[in-house]
């Protein structure tokens, strides 16, 4: 191709060499390296990210090594055991049970029930809100009308009764139910940048050009709203998690032999728990919201590497 | 204008119309039927079979369905078989609480939020703004029943400032009138409080950048230089222009609320229409169940229809053409 270039044109190889250089110096960077760039930048979100990362990591990892049936065996030996004894390192809850390995595998639980719901659900929503914004017209008309009514039903409610009618569930049925109710607000997002992105010259061109309306969707309109995907994602995590853990929490979420960090929290509706034995629900009221905090504010940051125009990092 | 209000409500039929079939249908997949419990144990099998075919209850789903459309319209909702009462008396007798709480909680979260609103935008980019931004932020972020176990363990048993636990005290419901509005108003006034603190963030946000809008807007500029006091420049010509977008937000926060209400009426043992769903969930009452989704899903969509008729009259580019 370069060979085949020099023999027409009239530039030389010096100026082309030039030329491509600057012309990569002024493109774009990619939108890892502007990330990276942005973390870099604020110490406070790359300490966030390691939080979360390494978290995420000890618990999928240390989940392993615990023997979760033998572990919610009760112990009468244990009952109420008081918290930073050797044995128990938090303490123990009413049947005995260490807190601190509940609290491990409950975080595996929860933390994979939200990243779960947040993959189906945000795949759902990106897919529906890029179809609806692209196919204006009748068919977003339609889609629509779906999101309305999806927006109407009250969830929470929704989601109850589906788990009560469903005989055995497990996370994977819980999670395909809550991601019945969770695509609305991704799919309203990427809908109305998607609205905006098809009004640019070069959907327009690509359409002129008889490009398929598939092909222009996936992969001409999604990588360029790919930013706002990842942030959009971030952000639903942090959301996520709240929502398994508060099923949980009444009771609807996972069975009470399968350790959550709601379930976890639910034992402070006794109100003995709640004041005597703090260190049965505390922990895991504490860890659903620093884990909360850090992954939204690793999408903050994210958010900030998105907008060119309120980014701290070298980058721009 | 009414061309709009029109076409929103037709929408809206369809809609309920929808709704009311599957929750009918969610309602006939959950396991029990509706004389479990009602009937005696040791009844004969070939008489609970009578009684179902009496009832209908072996026709085709559409004639039952229609049946029960008629009753609705009736006003009959059937009976709670856990309570033994008629659904609508029971749910009367429950709807008041959820609704006087939500009703608090939206007041307290507009008297929270709209002076922080206004204040963030005013000093944009300043510290008062950054802390509003921060506390709005860490509120969005934390899930609200968190926040509801952690406040009832400190203000409610560790401070024990506030009653954990019903929705009168017992001493009070006995007494006059104003021990009544007074003791109702106690056990409120926590739950309100954490619901109003934990959502303002829609409300704060939109007034500041509503506030910073307006700020470079011509119509400001012309007070400046009238020698309008700063002070009443936000607080009558930005503040009066905003007020009717921010008071929108009321329809669209029902939803919120509403769902809300599962969480935090659990939480403080509060005898609301959430509280009484979670309970008959456990029973499977399922004619106080379908009545329940049915009514907040109806609620639901009065507060977007509200909503969006606020919006469409203020702002005209919205209207549905």
């Amino acid at each position: 191709m370069a060979e085949n270039f020099e023999q027409h044109s009239d530039v030389s190889a010096a100026d082309l060499a030039r030329l491509t250089q600057e012309a990569q110096a002024e493109a774009t960077p990619f939108t890892a390296k502007i990330i990276w760039s942005e973390f870099k930048a604020d110490k406070p979100a790359m300490a966030a990210l390691f939080i979360i990362v390494g978290f995420i990591l000890f618990v999928m990892i240390g989940a392993l090594f615990i023997n979760t049936p033998k572990m919610m065996e009760t112990n009468i030996m244990g009952y109420f055991n008081q918290p930073f004894t050797p044995e128990y390192w938090l303490g123990a809850d009413s049947g005995g049970r260490s807190v601190a390995k509940q609290l491990i595998v409950g975080s595996r639980n929860s933390i994979g029930i939200a990243i779960g719901l947040t993959v189906i659900s945000s795949t759902f929503g990106i897919c529906w809100g890029l179809i609806s914004g692209y196919f204006n017209g009748y068919i977003d008309w339609g889609m629509q009308r779906v999101y309305d009514f999806m927006m109407m039903l009250p969830m929470t409610m929704m989601i109850i009764v589906l788990v009560t009618i469903i005989p055995h569930y497990n996370s994977v049925t819980l999670t395909l139910i809550f991601s019945i109710f969770y695509w609305e607000g991704t799919s309203r997002l990427i809908r109305s940048r998607t609205l905006a992105e098809s009004e640019k010259d070069y959907v327009s061109a690509s359409r002129t050009s008889g490009t398929n309306h598939w092909k222009i969707i996936f992969r001409e309109i999604m990588p360029n709203i790919s930013s706002l995907i990842i942030v959009d994602c971030t952000l639903s995590f942090a959301e996520n998690i709240g929502v398994e853990t508060g099923l949980s929490y009444l009771g609807f979420g996972l069975p009470s032999q399968t350790p959550s960090l709601g379930t976890m929290i639910a034992n402070a509706n006794d109100p003995n728990n709640i004041t005597q034995y703090w260190w049965t629900w505390l922990p895991a009221a504490l860890e659903i919201i620093i884990l909360c905090l850090s992954i939204s504010y690793v999408g903050q940051v994210l958010r900030r590497a998105a907008d060119a125009s309120q980014r701290q990092g070298a980058a721009d | 204008m009414w061309k709009t209000i029109l076409r929103r409500f037709l929408i809206m039929i369809p809609e309920v119309i929808i709704l009311s079939i599957l929750v009918f249908l969610l309602a006939k997949a959950m396991p029990g039927d509706p004389f479990t419990g009602s009937i005696n144990p040791k009844a004969d099998p070939q008489q609970i079979h009578h009684l179902m075919k009496i009832n209908g209850l072996y026709d085709p789903w559409y004639q039952q369905y229609w049946q029960w459309v008629v009753h609705l319209f009736h006003g009959n909702l059937g009976n709670s078989y856990q309570y033994q009462e008629p659904v609508t008396r029971l749910i009367a007798g429950r709807a008041g609480n959820t609704l006087w709480l939500a009703l608090f909680t939206m007041i307290l979260t507009y008297a929270f939020a709209l002076p922080m609103g206004v204040f963030a935008g005013r000093h944009e980019g300043k510290l008062p703004d950054t802390i509003i931004r921060v506390y709005t932020y860490v509120t969005y972020c934390i899930p609200f029943f968190v926040i509801l176990v952690i406040g009832i363990w400190i203000f409610g048993y560790v401070f024990g400032w506030f009653p954990t636990t019903g929705s009168i005290s017992a001493e009070a419901s006995g007494s006059g009138w104003l021990q009544t509005i007074g003791s109702r108003f106690y056990h409120i006034l926590l739950p309100g409080i954490l619901g109003a603190l934990f959502g303002t963030v829609n409300i704060v946000q939109y007034l500041r950048s509503e506030v910073i809008d307006a700020k470079g807007s011509d119509y400001v500029r012309t007070a400046r230089s009238k020698g309008v006091p700063s002070k009443d420049i936000y607080r009558h010509h930005i503040f009066r222009n905003s007020l009717l977008p921010i008071a929108a937000f009321a329809g669209y926060s029902i939803t919120g609320l509403l769902n809300g209400s599962i969480f935090t009426e659990t939480v403080f043992s509060y005898p609301g229409m959430g509280l009484l769903f979670v309970n008959s969930i456990s029973y499977r009452d399922y004619t106080v169940i379908t009545a329940l989704v049915l009514i907040y899903g109806i609620l639901n969509l009065i507060g977007t229809l509200l909503s969006d008729i606020i919006l469409s009259i203020v702002d005209p580019r919205i209207r549905i053409e």
